[in-house]
Order: structure tokens, then sequence, then C-alpha cells
């Protein structure tokens, strides 16, 4: 013990070492942290969805399951986009302002990129159950003699209408979200991919 | 800040107190050589076992038809799940590696004589609790070896007179390994044996900080204090032997690593190429062995073949077997030697541990092959391991003897 | 002393290291090298167009294969994926088991992991010794696994030849391959597809292993830096004790 102590170099040095060791133990926890990332299994789960659109006719409905969540696709009559145009003032989000609820080419009075083919995740905004169809209008549907048509979520009354928008005053705070989708074709509908992607 | 913080927790929890009597304050003796790191490295490999074993539980499943499924999805589809796979498997290989150099350190510098008996014994019930959770660990991969190694392993049971083939079946919850079986392997192996284990890890620290650790000399630095009462011979824990520690760590890990990237299958000796093959009731592969760490029991176990004993030989092999690892508990009671340390004991006692070493390398090699080939010179495999056997049981019960009447050097006062 | 006795131990080890691996099959041995991309891409292609009608690669995904060995997907759709929809399925055989088990009297084992478990020399081995015998219910034996059930999938290529037995003590040997209807191939292309269907299974194996050589190889450079960092500090304490 007769030498001096060299202060800085001994801090320096620890200050390198716990760096250097930092990194090192980064660096191995990095594939720990991403191993619990969806794997390639359920990637190729939640892989796009290709549907065939042809054999659907207007009024009818039709759906898939994409990342383990139904999708509806409703080919809309001339009656039904009639029947959208003039709830305006019923719904919370009648111009679908809340972005997050579609992707940009779905923010139109009828949430879709062809009008008549709605694209929606049949997911109530609520707390996530599934709402059912009810296509039937005024009093033969239960909901009132207004009624033109739309969603009704059996867990707690909420109701949309055939565009996914939600009405006023119930549970569910936001329009049913709109996946991204994109045409292949006329007959050919991908659903998780933006049309912008597609065709590209 | 910090003070405050440190001092607000302090009133409620003896953080403060807990550092420096066990590490600013807590002193080593100063001669601790290259076999002193291997304590610190198992602990180091227990903690990276349990976590890259909760990251494999999350993804495996413990079910005889998906088992070596979800193995393999961990190696392909599990976004760097090769890599935590590969650490688990070489993993619980290098834990014997550090806990084999560990022991045989104790051996050498007498760690595990008075004051030091329970550290020794509870180091014992760790080795024997780690045996356990590689055997239950080797079962969950649903390989043809694992399956395999399982059954026979477990059908030594059924050698046990009267109850053998009950219990056997009580173990595997089946008439053969089955479903069942690695159901209850994978709960023994995730949750009951860890459990043990940092428990066991946690009183053998308790115990060695309350007696102190030994040292090459094998001479007790408290016994030459200062006017404080520090030892002359002593160091702070911290931060000498923790640079020092993080020095090992970080040549270790280069091997481990080197391991895990470059030759994870060690050329069957970590990974078996019959454990690439599904787990099937119909095909044996041709030769069953355990891995490395376990081989030198199931050389002593198979080195019994003499079938004139009375009950037969697969009860005498299972109890020469369980002997072998009973007479660890009772290393520090046999040991009659007036000194501590290789470095001042005489000849024989040296002869008998190199002996001893070299043995136990022999038996964990006859262990892997064909009893009934010649591997070595002279004579069959099996003979040598009969030897072995002699070889392993005369350290121990003739320790007593030679450690008494070796010739020993004198101690000096101080370490070295 | 101490050091004496870790060299002691060390040497007399080293035999039985080395021993464990020797094989005791006379296989050929392949030259495996899976930086060589275009014979990864030939080996997918004649895994998938022949082995895989019978044999799944149940672990391994089309996908994962194709981004592996650079194939582009339209390429991996147009000629790879005759038994799928979508490039992030399995590898599995459009043979049922019950079909393959009546046709061939087993099923066909799966080989995503055949590397592995038997090694590449054997695989090599093993595709380059079949041969015409009329006993067999499949008319093809093969003389590394004698009474396979498995036919000669590649004949076409190889050829047709049978094999000249020496009878000793009552133990047929063998003695050499007689040339029968030539195949599409020469001698050294069918070794080499062979060779190259080989490499490919190795990486079909254990996909990672075309990774972990080139980050192993930059975790050791790391643990370099680390050691000498953490030895010099070690150093530097430890001059108050020495």
């Amino acid at each position: 013990m007769t030498q001096q102590v060299n202060k800085r170099r001994r801090r320096l040095l620890t200050t390198l070492t716990t760096g250097v060791g930092l990194v090192g133990t980064g660096t191995l926890v990095a594939p720990f942290v991403a191993s619990m990332q969806p794997s390639a299994r359920a990637r190729a789960a939640g892989a796009p969805v290709e549907v065939d659109i042809s054999k659907l006719l207007p009024g009818q409905m039709l759906t898939v399951e994409w990342r383990g969540k139904p999708v509806w696709i409703l080919r809309r009559s001339e009656r039904m986009l009639q029947g959208l145009a003039e709830l305006a003032g019923k719904l919370a989000d009648p111009d679908s302002e809340v972005l997050a609820q579609q992707p940009s080419y779905a923010k139109n009075p009828y949430r879709s990129i062809q009008p008549e083919l709605l694209v929606v995740l049949g997911v109530c905004t609520h707390l996530g159950c599934a709402p059912s169809r009810k296509f039937e209008i005024g009093a033969a549907s239960g909901l009132g003699d207004d009624w033109v048509g739309g969603f009704f979520c059996p867990c707690h009354g909420s109701t949309f209408d055939l565009a996914g928008r939600v009405y006023k005053g119930v549970p569910a705070p936001t329009n049913l979200p709109v996946p991204p989708y994109s045409f292949l074709s006329d007959s050919r509908i991908l659903i998780g991919v933006d049309q912008e992607e597609a065709s590209a | 800040m910090m003070q405050s913080l440190l001092h607000w927790i302090d009133e409620r929890f003896p953080l403060t107190k807990v550092w420096q009597e066990h590490m600013a304050q807590y002193y080593a003796p100063k001669n601790f050589n290259f076999w002193y790191y291997f304590g610190s490295l198992a602990l180091l490999v227990l903690v990276l076992q349990i976590v890259t074993g909760i990251l494999l539980t999350m993804h495996y499943k413990p079910d005889s038809t998906l088992a070596f499924a979800s193995v393999e999805y961990i190696m392909r589809d599990v976004p760097g799940g090769w890599f935590i796979r590969y650490l688990h498997s070489v993993g619980s290989s290098m834990f014997f590696v550090t806990v084999y150099l560990h022991m045989f350190r104790g051996l050498m510098y007498g760690s595990h004589r008075e004051p030091r008996e329970l550290i020794w014994l509870i180091g014992v019930v760790i080795y024997v609790a780690l045996m356990a959770e590689a055997f239950f660990g080797y079962l969950l991969p649903w390989g043809n070896m694992s399956y395999w190694g399982a059954q026979v392993i477990v059908s030594l049971f059924g050698a046990i007179p009267g109850i053998g083939e009950a219990l056997a079946e009580w173990i595997r919850g089946d008439f053969v390994i089955s479903d069942a079986t690695l159901n209850r392997f994978f709960a023994f192996h995730v949750i009951l044996l860890p459990l043990l284990l940092a428990a066991l890890v946690y009183l053998h620290i308790v115990a060695l900080h309350k007696v102190g650790s030994n040292n090459p000399d094998g001479i007790e630095i408290k016994k030459n204090k200062d006017k404080d009462g520090k030892p002359l011979d002593g160091i702070p824990f911290h931060p000498y032997y923790t640079v020092k520690d993080v020095f090992g760590v970080a040549v270790f890990m280069m091997v481990y690593l080197a391991i895990v990237f470059f030759v994870p299958e060690l050329d069957g000796w970590f990974l078996e190429k019959d454990n690439f093959q599904p787990a099937d009731i119909l095909q044996t592969p041709p030769e069953i062995v355990p891995l490395w760490y376990l081989t030198p029991y199931y050389s002593i176990l198979r080195a019994v073949t003499f079938e004139w004993l009375p009950g037969g030989a697969k009860l005498w092999g299972v109890m020469a077997m369980g002997f072998a690892i009973v007479l660890l508990f009772f290393l520090p009671w046999l040991d009659r030697s007036k000194v501590r340390s290789i470095r001042y004991r005489g000849w024989m006692y040296k002869t008998m541990l190199i002996l001893f070493a070299v043995n136990f390398v022999m038996l964990g090699y006859l262990g892997t092959v064909n009893p009934g080939h010649v591997d070595l010179i002279w004579f069959k495999n099996v003979t040598w391991a009969q030897i072995g056997l002699v070889v392993y049981f005369a350290f121990f019960l003739l320790m007593p003897i030679y450690t008494k009447l070796d010739r020993n050097k004198p101690e000096p006062d101080r370490v070295r | 002393m101490m050091r004496k006795l870790l060299i002691v131990i060390a040497l007399l080890a080293s035999p039985a290291l080395a021993q464990a691996s020797s094989n005791n099959e006379n296989l050929d041995s392949v030259h495996i090298d899976l930086a060589d991309r275009l014979s990864l891409q030939k080996g997918a292609n004649t895994f998938v167009n022949y082995c895989l009608s019978c044999h799944s690669a149940a672990y391994m995904r089309y996908e994962r294969m194709a981004s592996d060995l650079g194939i582009s997907e339209q390429l991996l759709k147009d000629n790879l994926m005759f038994a799928a929809d979508k490039p992030g399925e399995l590898m599995v055989t459009t043979m049922a088991p019950t079909d393959a088990k009546q046709w061939f009297g087993v099923v066909p084992p799966d080989l995503s992991l055949t590397a592995r478990s038997r090694g590449p020399d054997w695989i090599y081995t093993y595709l380059r010794s079949f041969y015409h015998d009329e006993s067999t219910p499949t008319g093809w034996n093969n003389l590394l696994f004698p009474s396979v059930a498995m036919p000669h999938v590649l004949h076409q290529w190889q050829g047709t030849r049978t094999v000249h037995f020496e009878e000793v003590d009552g133990n047929k040997h063998f003695e050499s391959f007689v040339a029968g209807v030539p195949g599409q191939m020469t001698e050294s292309e069918y070794n080499s597809t062979i060779r190259d269907l080989t490499n490919f299974m190795v990486y079909l194996a254990e996909p990672a292993k075309l990774v972990r050589y080139r980050i192993g190889f930059w975790v050791m450079i790391f643990m370099v830096v680390f050691i000498v960092l953490s030895y010099t500090l070690k150093k530097e304490y430890w001059r108050d004790v020495h």
C-alpha cells in the first residue's frame, strides 16, 4: 500500500467498465424482451386475409376472421345507403372525426372505399362484445319505429348505423373501427393491407 | 436527494447495514486464487437459468403431443428464441462445470472442514437438487433421448425390493413415461426445484458469511486482527472481490457465449443427436446415456454387474449409486487431517485427491460409452468402471485412515 | 501445484472428448457451406418439389425459408408453394398420413431436423445409396438403410442401377454397382444436386445457424474488450493489496 492511489484513473476505469458492462447486459437482455413480441406463428396467423366478394349480393353480409377478430363485409343496398344520410343528428360522430377509428381513405359519409361495400370490425367499442345485425326497419326490429337498420350490441344496448357509426346516448364511445383493407380487383379485397400499400 | 431516500429506506429496512455487513465491510481473505471464481459464477448461472427458463416457459407446452414441436417453435418462430434456448441448454452444463470446480476447490483447500461443515452440507444438498433439476428438465424437450433417459432412470426405482414397481409407477403416474410424467416433471422443473435451489443458495451464503471464507492456505484469517478488529489478511469484499469477480464473469461469459454461438451441441456433449428426434416409444436409441454431468454416477450404477449378489445386480447398482452421493455428506467427518489445505498436507491426501479427480472424469466418460466395448486401454469399459467404483469409494472410506497417517507440513501463521 | 493438476485432468479428459464424436458408420463426407446461397436455393427447389411430396418439414415456414435464402415472394408463390396457400404456412406435405401409411407401411418422417438427428453425411450418403431390387415392394433398396420403405424418388436423375453382392460365410457383402438405365444427370451432377439438397437440409434443421456465427463473432470481440477493461480495473484496485 505504498503507492499513491490514482483516484481519477480508478474512477475512469470504473465508469468505463460499468458502461461497457451495462451495454453488454442490455444486449443480452434485448432478445429476452424481443422474445415476447408476436412470433412468426402469430404473425402468420395475423397475415392479411383475401376475401372473394363477387357472390355478395346487395343487403348481404359476410363475416371473416382477421387477427382473431370478426370483420364484417356488408354490400349495402341502395336503400341502406340512402338511410345513412338522414341520421346525422342522431349520431355521436357522424363525420368520423375520431381519426383512429378508420383509415383516412374511409373517412367519408359511407366510411368505405366503394360506397356500397362496408368493411368494419364487428367488435363493440364499449367493452368488446360482438354486436348483432339488425337490418329490419321500424318496429319490427324491436328498436323503435324510427330504426333504419344497423347493428345492436346485446351486452349494454349500444347501437350503430349501417356505416358502423355509433348513436348518441349509448355506452359505446366511438364508431366501429374500419380495418385497413384494399381492393385487389372488383371481386377481391385484402383485409389487413392499406389501399396505398397494395397499389404501390 | 439520494441521501435522504437512502435514509428513509434505512429507517424501514436495513439496506445500508446489509450492504456493509456482506459487501463493503465483509472481510474476505486476500489470497483467493483462480479456484475462488466458481462460487459467484455458479450464482450467475443460476440467475441466468431462471431468467431464460421463465422466458422459455412462455412458449413451451408441457404436453406430450405438443412439447417437441413447441421447442422447435421456440428455435424458429419466437424472436430470439434460439438464443434463449441455447443459453438455457448450454447453461445447464455450465452450471455443473462451475459446481464441480467449486466442489473440487472445497476438497483441495479443506473448505468442508470445521467450522464450515454446514456450508458443505447445504452445498451437497444444492448439488443433489441440481441433479434432480437437470434430470427433470431433460425430459421436457420430449426428444427420444429425453424419453428413454427418463425411462431408464425412473425404472431404477423399480429395483427397490417390495415397493419398487409401485414407486416407479407413482413417480411416472403411468406404466411408462407418458404425458402425465411430462406434466409433473415440468412442475418439478419450473416450480419446486427452482424454489428449493434459490432457498438453498441463500442458506449457503448465509452460512458462509457467518463463519467467513476459507482460503487456499486453509488458515483462519480471524486469528490475526488489527486493533480495530479487522483481519490483517482480510480485504473488504467490495470493491476488491467485486471487481475481481466482474473480471471472472467476463471471462466465463466469453466461454459460455462462445459455446452458445459456435458449438451449442458441443458435439453431442451438451445436446444429444438422438434428442432431435421426437420421443418414440417403439424405438430405443442405440445407446441410452444421460448428459455428461450425471454419467459418473451412471457408470457406478452400471459397474455393478455381479448377479450373485443377494437381490440382484440392479439393486446393488442403485444402492452403490445412492451411496456414492450420500458419502459426500459425511466428508467433513471422514477427513481427520490436522490441516485443511492441500498445500500443507502430505503426499497421501494429494495422491488420493488427484486419483479421485482423474477417476471421476474417467467414470464420467465411461458413462457415455458401451460397457462391453474397449475404449480405454487393456480392459473393457465395464471393468474400468468397476475399478473406478472401487477408487471412488476408497477415497471416502479410507479417508479417516490416510488423512490421519499423512505427514503434514506445518501451517504458517499468516496467509501467503 | 493446482495448475499442474488441472492440466493433468484436462489431458486425461481430452481423448475421451475426441472419442465421443467418432462415428463407426462408413459415411461419405459432404461439404456443408451455408454461405453458399445458390446451393441452398437449389437444394430448396429439390426439397420442395420432391421431398415435400411425401415428407413434411412441419416446423418450418415457407416465408422464413424464402427470406433467409433471398427468394422473392413471387418466386416462392410461383415455384415453391405447391402445398400451401399463404407464405406464412408451415411446410406440411399434402399427403395424408393415413394414405402414406397404407402406401409405404410407415408415415414418412418429418425432415425438419434430420440433418441434426442423422447428420449431413448420413443424408448425403443415404440419397446416393439407392439401387434397384426386385425383392422389395417398391422395387428399390438402399445400402445404408436396408429394406427402407422409401422408393428412389430421384432415380430419373441418377438412373437405375443394381448391386452385385458377394456371398461370404453366408453373409452378403457389397461388391459393386451394376449400371442399368442411365439417368438424366452424370454422376457428378447428381452428387452436386444431393450436396445442395443436404446443404439445404442443414439450414432447414437450424435456420438460426445462418446468423449465429456472425452474431457470435461480434459478441466475442465485445467480450474481449470487456475482459481487457475489467482486468485493468481489477489490477488498478488490487494495487492496494499487493
